[in-house]
Order: C-alpha cells, then structure tokens, then sequence
C-alpha cells in the first residue's frame, strides 16, 4: 500500500492572494530539512501539502519525527493513497488502520469529497466505510462526538486519502516569511526561549552573543552553540555572531558608577546588536526580556537601553510571561537542561551589589559620557566571529 | 609552556600504563569467562592484575574486586553494606565533606529511611573523633570515611572508626574512600581498620575506566548490579581487561611512597611560601594536609574566572571537585570558609611528574592573573 504524508498547514490558509508565497516557504524549509531522506514530491492543493515519497528508501517514521517541529504545519498525518474505488477503500481502511482501531475503543469516520465526479457523497462514503469496520472490528463502537479514532477518508484528484486521527504540528509561520531578526543571546533560559517564539512567527534567526574572556570561558560559549544548536531543529540553520566583550565591561567597570554597570553594559549589547542586526540584513532584535524579572529588567531600565536602538523595532516575546511559563517552554523545545549549566557569561560577571532598578535616561547618559563609545563599538564590531550552527538531528 | 595541576580530577597515563593497555587490547582480547584458551590467556591477566593491586594494598587477591573506577565502587561499598545490614540497625555515619558519589548515596539511604548522621569538621577540614564516638551506638550498621580529602587535601582519622564501633559494640561495616590517597600514602585496609575501601585507576596514571573495591573477608554486601558471576558478582559484567591490565601496570610503575611523597613536600613548601607572600591570597589547606593538593583562594576573582585566565595560559588547575562541575564547594563551607574565599578558591593538584617550573608558572599566572583582572565585586 502506498503511503505518504499529508499535512494542514493551518493558518496560512488565512492568507489571500501572496498565500503561495507562504507556502512555497515551507515546501522549501521542509526540502531543506528532508533533502537527506531520498526523493520526495511536494504538492500542495486546498491548504493541504501532500509528501509523497518517490523511492522506497524514504523513511517515512524519520521524516514525520522531523516535520513536527517546522514551523507553518499545523496537523500532520499519514495516509494510505488507495484507488479511487469503494472496493479498494473498504478493505484499506481496515487493514492500514487495523492496529489503530484495535486499540481504540470508539470512532466515527469523517470524509471529504473534493473530487466530485466521485460517484458516493460524504455522508454515503461515511456510512459504508463505518459499516465495513464495524463488521471486522466488533469491540468498536461508534460516537461521532468524542470518538478515540477518528478515520478520515479524503477522496481528491488522483487518489483517495486514508488516515487516522491528525497529529497536532509545530504551528506558526514558515520561517523565512517574515524576513530575518537578530535574537540576543546569553546562555540562561529566556534568550533561547524568545527565539524559538519568534521563529515560529516566520522570522529567520541569527544569533548575537557577548564573550568576555578571560571571565567567561570556552564552555560558556559551547553552551550557547548546544542551546542554538537545539533552537535549529525548530528554526534551522542560525548564523551565530560571536563578540568580545571584555575590554567594554572593564571600561564600564572602572569609569562608570556601580550601580549603572548592567544598564550601560546593555546599552552597549543594543548598540552592537543594531550595527549587526542591520549589516545582516535583519529587521528587529529579540531578547528574552521580561518586566521586573531583574534589575536591569524594570519598565525604567527597558526604556532606558531600548534608547539607544536607532531605527529597529525590539522584539521581547517574554515581556508578560512569568518564569515558571518560560521554563515550561524551555523544557518542551529540549533547552531548558542546557540552559541550566552554571557557566559564567557576561551578564554574570561584574554584576553590582546593588544595581539601580529605575534609572534615568538623563542620568545613564551623562554617566557612559566618560567613555569613548564609538570606538569601543567599533572594537568590538571588529573583532566579532561568526560561526554557523546548522541543524543538528 | 604547559602546566598540568589539577591531578586531583586526573592524571595523565604513564607509559606502563599505555603499553600494558596496547598488549592488552591487541594480543589479549578475549573474554576472561571463556572455557576456551583465547579466554584463559584474559583471565590469566586478569587475576595477574589483580594480585598486583592486592599486593599494593597487602590484602588477599581474592579481596579485590575491579569496578569502573571511584564512583562505582562508592556506590557498591556504600548503598550495598547498608542494603545488607538493614536488618541490624538503621544509623549510618559519614562526614559532611565526602566526595559526591558517596554523599548522593548518604541521601540515597535518608529518603529510604535511614537514620543518616553527618560529622561535622574544623576549619582544617578535620572530623573530631569526640563526635564520632558520641553519633556511634549498637544501631550503627555502616561508617563510611574518606582517607584524603579531594578539594583540601586534609587527612582524616579514618582508623578511628573501627575503634568508635568496637567501643560502642556496634557492629558496623566500616568503608574508607581512599581514591585520592592510594598510591600516596600507604594504605593497609588492615590496619587501618576497614572492611571496605575504595581505589580508582585514574588518579595514579592509569587509564579511566577501572577502579576497585577492596573488601574484607567476611564482610556483608549485596551487589547492586544483577548479571553474570564476574566478579564473584558483586560487580557482574564482562571485565574491561584493557583499563584493568593498564591500572594493575599503573600501579606496578608507582615509585616508593616516601620518596614521592618527599619530592611532593617539597614541592608544596615551595609553593606555599611563595603563595603566602602575595597579596590577597589565603591558603585553605591546613599545613598538615597530603602535599598532593593544595587549596588557595585569591580573594577578589571567582574561580571559574580563574581558572580560565590561567587556562588561556597553558596552566590547569579546578575550582573543587571536577564531579562538581563548577558549583561551589560543599567542602569549603563544612569548614566554616567565608563566601569570599569559597567564591575565590582554586585548588592545585600535583603528581609525581610535578616540576618546580611548572610551580613557577604557576606563580607567574596568578601574578598576572591579580594584576590584570579588575576586581570582580
């Protein structure tokens, strides 16, 4: 029996006239994630994307495991592809579905009819499959409400569709839809969280992240390369630009009041940040901040490192969310352990005792005046490393 | 230049080790159970191996068992003597300053419901034996203590427990941790008065991977591992004859005792009078831990900083125990250390291949470490 996937792709059905563009995206993303698997055809008709493997190599169970965490699919399922003649149905639906319906208590049959030269409506097809499995399977009862299984029978244009009950997919958009953003990144839990939140909004990723060695080490920046690594599965590919850090926070350290440290240390990361994200093409930054959550977190201090973003929107997916929400996202997207690992990184390191929590623009500002900011900037720009975390299965 | 000080988390193979391995794995491959020659030629390695640690801890051959190193044999000593004398009693003492793999065991046994008793130590690091003959009485069925401390090099009293037990008419198992110890000092299970010790490969320029567990004729234990009779199946499991030949060549190669540990003093007093004269700098250890490991805290930079500053130097030295994985150090604050010096500590481990010069640069680094990094809080 010949099988393929069959996938719902949800939300972009929503979209009007620039709809293909959405999806030949993600046939695109799924191409680019499935391209090792051996051939396989993609077509897409009525807000359905049917995968259709070409050689008998193509491992199906792999290829559902990868496509439920690509952003833009709301429901995957896989199907028998049958002749389009109720006597190739019938016994189909009972032999693909057998070890489904012998576990299943209940079920009812949905079927759609977009082919409509077929000769049975939907209500008659319903009624014939259901019937034919009531007779093979006698533990089964039929409740069309709340069933266990659900068979689905889709008769289209070449063949007729087999399925049991859909599985939910990642969601979102299609990466690459929404044009690209750079995502801040530090090495706790909120940064990979906020990125992963974002990638699902069809935002193509890279990376931004501050070293200050000797005080961090190696591992705290492996530790980032394994959280994106982690984030690619979902986001793929994500250009990592790595930037020193350490000669801004000794600056600040020794010139700047104290309890100005973090704030002016942020200011720097935006400014950075812009000159990247903007080199790079991207269209926003992203950080994983969320209101009050640390000093350098309150409303006041938001305002005052989001002042020196000149001209790109600052994505904050978390802003409203509390820890324990953001480490139930963490664990279910696998970055939560690593997360976890108790390296310095440069948010850590230098941190005052008491740093201030309102701060004022008017006062920030007269405080990093001691410094030369452009060409620390610059420094830093200079010596900035890219490194390319690809997807890792 | 390169200096490799942190021999407390491991040491690197010496070539007896490296050449027994590559005999091993290439001319005598074979599964010591087998019936047939190709197996005998393994076991005869095997048992060889055995009886060349049994001698270095002048017990019977048949008292030793190989496991995969410290950690197993912790585990197997520890949650296995409680196991097999539930019935007698339910106290069990240890220190508040063991390694990990025998502390998680500790609170293994509290949450089945063993009565877990934790002696307190000095600022030396040092248990007062007072406290262990007050915490032992007839229900005590298990004391586990370590020889030589990990992170401070602090030599506790272990013959002690022994005599704790016979006065109170317990009677308990006793079981020493003697992985950093072995091959430093000399160890005689006998008379130091245990039934269990535990000895790993790694820390005497051995291979990873081997460790054993002596244990005393006679003495109670139930394995915590089920499969074949390896073993006398205490530790069942086809023997890894590679790591297990490398650790018996490993300690076949250790030198005299006295010397090394000579050329270790030395070395300690060196460094210490050199230490003690910077500024910022507090020495943990006490003047009469094992010269192997020393523990110094240079107030004002964290230790993960440290000791990547002097990573990037070539210099290698931990924050405590590598197990730990950079948390901070329960061993430090048992002996009452301030936050400051716990924050700050370093420790430096040295071997018998340690070089003055690599103290030297040693000394250069932390110099320049002071002089270079701000201070941090």
């Amino acid at each position: 029996m010949k099988e393929i996937i069959l996938l719902k792709n949800g939300e972009l059905a929503l979209k009007g006239l620039n709809r293909h563009t959405f999806e030949n995206q993600l046939i695109k993303n799924m191409k680019f994630r499935l391209h090792d698997l051996g051939k396989i055809r993609y077509t897409s008709s009525q807000s359905t994307i049917i995968l259709e493997p070409l050689d008998e190599n193509v491992d199906l169970n792999e290829a559902f495991r990868r496509l439920k965490l690509i952003f833009g699919i709301a429901g995957i399922s896989r199907c028998a592809a049958v002749e389009k003649d109720m006597s190739v149905i019938l016994p189909a639906a009972c032999e693909y579905l057998k070890d489904e319906l012998m576990i299943a208590k209940t079920f009812k049959v949905e079927a759609k009819r977009s082919d409509k030269k077929f000769p049975l409506k939907s209500p008659e097809i319903c009624r014939e499959v259901g019937g034919e499995i009531l007779s093979k399977f006698h533990h089964l009862k039929v409740d069309v409400h709340n069933p266990d299984l659900t068979v689905t029978v889709e008769i289209r244009d070449n063949y007729a569709y087999i399925h049991g009950n859909q599985v939910k997919g990642a969601g979102g958009m299609p990466v690459g839809t929404a044009g690209n953003a750079a995502l801040l990144v530090s090495g706790g839990i909120d940064s990979p969280v906020a990125g992963w939140m974002m990638s699902k909004r069809g935002l193509q990723l890279c990376a931004i992240h501050f070293a200050s060695p000797p005080y961090t080490s190696q591992r705290a920046e492996m530790k980032v390369h394994s959280l994106l690594r982690q984030v690619s599965k979902y986001s793929g590919d994500i250009l990592l630009l790595v930037v020193p850090f350490t000669h801004i926070q000794e600056e600040i350290k020794d010139k700047c009041p104290e309890e100005l440290f973090t704030i002016i240390m942020r200011r720097f990361m935006m400014r950075c940040s812009e000159a990247i994200a903007k080199e790079r093409n991207c269209g926003a930054l992203i950080t994983g901040e969320s209101v009050g959550q640390v000093a350098s977190q309150t409303m006041q201090a938001i305002g005052c490192t989001e002042a020196v973003v000149e001209s790109l929107p600052v994505f904050r997916p978390l802003i409203g969310m509390d820890k324990d929400e953001v480490i139930e996202i963490s664990r279910k997207i696998g970055t939560f352990d690593i997360s976890i690992l108790p390296y310095e990184d440069c948010c850590t390191v230098f941190t005052p005792k008491h740093p201030r929590t309102r701060p004022k623009l008017h006062d920030v500002e007269a405080a990093e005046n001691v410094l030369d900011i452009d060409s620390l900037v610059k420094e830093a720009l200079d010596g900035t490393k890219k490194i390319s975390i690809t997807t890792g299965d | 230049m390169e200096a490799y000080l942190d021999n407390s988390a491991t040491t690197p193979l010496c070539s007896e080790a490296i050449n027994k391995m590559n005999y091993a794995m290439r001319t005598c491959w074979g599964n010591p159970s087998s019936l047939h020659a190709n197996g005998i030629a393994a076991s005869e390695l095997l048992e060889e191996s055995r009886r060349i640690i049994a001698n270095k801890l002048s017990c019977e051959s048949d008292e030793i068992f190989f496991t995969s190193g410290g950690t197993e044999s912790n585990n197997i000593a520890v949650l296995g003597a409680a196991n097999a004398m539930k019935r007698r009693g339910s106290r069990v003492i240890t220190t508040s300053v063991e390694h990990s793999s025998v502390e998680d065991c500790f609170q293994q046994l509290e949450n089945q419901g063993f009565d877990v008793i934790r002696l307190r130590v000095n600022g030396n690091g040092m248990i007062d034996e007072r406290q262990l003959y007050a915490a032992t009485n007839p229900s005590v069925i298990l004391i586990s203590m370590m020889y030589v401390n990990n992170e401070v090099g602090t030599i506790q009293p272990v013959e002690f427990a022994k005599r704790a037990a016979i006065q109170s008419g317990a009677n308990a198992i006793i079981h020493c941790d003697a992985v950093q110890a072995f091959g430093k000092v000399p160890l005689n299970p006998y008379n130091i008065g245990v039934d269990l010790m535990s000895i790993s490969s790694h820390k005497i320029h051995g291979p990873k991977g081997a460790g054993a567990l002596f244990v005393k004729k006679g003495t109670k234990l139930n394995p915590r591992t089920f499969g074949g009779l390896q073993e006398q199946k205490i530790r069942p499991g086809t023997e890894p004859m590679p790591a297990i030949a490398g650790f018996a060549a490993a300690a076949k190669a250790m030198p005299e005792i006295k010397d090394s540990l000579a050329h270790a003093t030395a070395l300690r007093d060196y460094f210490i009078s050199r230490v003690s004269a910077m500024e910022n700098v507090t020495v943990n250890s006490p003047a009469n831990a094992l010269p192997y490991v020393t523990n110094i805290s240079v107030l004002g930079i964290p230790s993960e900083v440290m000791i990547n500053y002097l990573s990037n130097m070539g210099i290698y030295v931990s924050g405590g125990s590598a197990c730990s994985k950079g948390r901070k150090s329960r061993v430090l604050k048992a002996m009452g250390l301030s936050d400051d010096r716990i924050n700050s500590a370093i420790r430096i481990s040295i071997s018998r291949f340690t070089t003055k010069q690599e103290l030297d640069y040693l000394l250069t680094g932390l110099a320049s470490a002071q002089k270079n990094m701000k201070k941090m809080k």
